[in-house]
């Protein structure tokens, strides 16, 4: 069993943040003056209508953008593009199909100096976590979707990062794929207490994994608004505080 | 096969499974016969009609020698050393060649693939020079260096350098970015992603240009040896047509289609062996 004890790291800061593009000759703002606390292993989920700045905010947490205004904390220090302190986990898998479920999920280490060896027997520890032993030696066109998509997510895990940042990383799967894949990430968010960012487009997913919910607003400027998930876990789905927390976040959308 | 099984499964014991094993022999065999049959069956039927054709006059015999007298001709051209002088000089124009095609194109495609700017500026005259038939620059190689072997050198590199460049360019340049973004995630420097994306994503594309040269520089190997040359494969089909040797004409015709069958037979097993990863399962 792999864990490691976070406790008291894993801080997010987010002060005026803002960040635009230039689209056709013109400067299309997205994401404007957000502030935001994020605590050490907590998990946040970020929801908002297509095109509100998910993953734009998402892409600026993990260095892959850089804001234009304000800035990023995390425990206490501004970040600079990447670090070794975050890992991402895409939509898409983006597993390296000449390597071995094995080579794929120990490549971050790898990357990151270790040894072949010991990167290697880091990953067997988290290919396990995800459920995936026997798949060590498979190449990912050997996988089906939901395999792949938890490759991925033990390579992320096998860094160690302080803060996992995920981009509706469940929104290829189908229905009871992805319900199952929400039920491993709330056992591996609980058990390895990692800060966990992420972005979705399912209310539901939302309300069972978080602790709080982050709405983009759809008018730029406008207050972002955070709800409170105050929910037992693991959560049961069919329970009534659990289907108005979804309302809640639906008449959010103005949906309902 | 089921009926087969069962059959084994039930009477067990060490001489009715030797009579099993041989039950099973037969079928086994019939059915490779008949993959044989189904892939090599018209290429038999071509050389068989061939043969009776010739033999029986149904084809003039002078420009159509049955097979015996081709792979005749073929046998003495070999064991007696006559051909071995042409194919050894044919090996060596094309093989220096494609090696230093190998040797320009990879790295310098690996190299402009990943700077644009580099790849941008030089696409327009690279489409130029790919375009322009290297069978036509011949005369121009030859004034520049002479008939002698640089010129036929450089006509079979020059012909195999773009295929193989352009591949090498395109495989680097249509590498996914996002498995790039995911390197740079992990803190991989340029020479990283380089190492472990770049290079082993563009490797399926490079193997399609080391083909398509090989291809290129069999072509362009016959071509230079027929245009003024006294030595060669290339040149001893011509050499044989001259001189009437129709038998020994078409031997160095098989020599040239085996020459072809076998860089391209040896470039598809180093692709296997290199892209394992890319193989339909089994
Ligand atoms: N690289 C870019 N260049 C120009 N505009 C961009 C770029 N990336 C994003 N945008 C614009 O920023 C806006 C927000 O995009 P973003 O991808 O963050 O939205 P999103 O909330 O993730 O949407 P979705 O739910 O559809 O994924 C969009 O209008 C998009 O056109
Ligand atoms: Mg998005």
């Amino acid at each position: 069993m792999v864990s490691i004890d976070f406790a008291g790291r894993g801080e997010v800061t987010i002060r005026e943040l803002s960040k635009s593009f230039a689209l056709n000759g013109r400067s299309l703002t997205v994401l404007k003056g957000l502030n935001l606390d994020i605590r050490p292993g907590e998990c946040l989920v970020i929801v908002g209508a297509s095109g509100s700045g998910k993953t734009t905010l998402l892409r600026v947490l993990a260095g892959l953008e850089t804001a234009d205004g304000g800035e990023v904390l995390i425990d206490g220090r501004p970040i600079h593009g990447v670090g070794t302190e975050r890992a991402v986990i895409f939509q898409e898998p983006r597993l390296l199909p000449w390597q071995t479920v094995l080579g794929n999920v120990a490549f971050g280490l790898e990357v990151r100096g270790e040894s072949k060896a010991q990167a290697e027997e880091k990953a067997r520890g988290y290919i396990a976590l995800v459920g995936l032993a026997d798949f060590a030696d498979a190449y990912p066109r050997q996988l089906s979707g939901g395999m792949a998509q938890r490759v991925g997510i033990a390579r992320a895990l096998t860094v160690q990062p302080e803060i996992l940042l995920l981009d509706e990383p469940l929104g290829a799967l189908d229905a009871m794929t992805k319900i199952s894949m929400q039920e491993e990430l709330a056992r591996i968010w609980s058990e390895q207490g990692v800060t966990m960012i992420m972005v979705t487009h399912d209310l539901e997913e939302a309300v069972y994994l978080a602790d709080r919910v982050l709405i983009l607003p759809r008018e730029k400027g406008a207050a972002a608004r955070l709800v409170e998930i105050d929910l037992a876990r693991p959560r049961d789905r069919s329970e009534a505080r659990f289907v108005r927390y979804r309302e809640e976040l639906l008449r959010e959308f103005g949906l309902h | 096969m089921s009926l087969q099984h069962i059959d084994r499964s039930v009477v067990i014991g060490p001489q009715n499974g030797k009579a099993g094993e041989r039950r099973e022999w037969l079928p086994r065999t019939l059915s490779r016969a008949g993959g044989f049959l189904s892939r090599y069956g018209l290429l038999l039927a071509f050389l068989v009609l061939w043969q009776v054709s010739s033999r029986a006059g149904w084809l003039n015999p002078a420009v159509f020698p049955p097979l015996d007298a081709i792979l005749g001709a073929l046998w003495r051209g070999i064991v007696g050393g006559a051909l071995l002088d042409d194919i050894a000089i044919s090996l060596q124009r094309s093989g220096i060649a494609f090696a230093a095609a190998v040797a320009v194109a990879i790295p310098l495609g690996l190299f402009m693939g990943q700077v644009r700017a580099v790849e941008s500026a030089l696409d327009p005259i690279l489409q130029l020079f790919r375009q322009t038939s290297a069978l036509a620059l011949y005369p121009v190689f030859i004034l520049l260096l002479g008939l002698g072997e640089a010129s036929k050198v450089f006509v079979i590199f020059w012909a195999t350098l773009f295929p193989l460049l352009l591949n090498t360019i395109g495989g680097v340049k249509e590498v996914d970015a996002k498995l790039i973004e995911m390197a740079r995630v992990y803190g991989a420097s340029r020479l990283t992603v380089f190492r472990r994306v770049v290079l082993p994503g563009a490797v399926p594309s490079i193997f399609v240009g080391l083909r398509l040269s090989a291809t290129t520089a069999l072509l362009l190997l016959i071509a230079s040896e027929m245009i003024g040359a006294n030595k060669g494969v290339g040149f001893q089909v011509m050499n044989a047509q001259y001189n009437f040797q129709i038998p020994l004409m078409f031997a160095a015709i098989v020599l040239l289609a085996f020459m072809g069958l076998f860089a391209n037979y040896a470039l598809v097993f180093l692709q296997r062996r290199l892209c394992r990863w890319s193989e339909p399962v089994n």
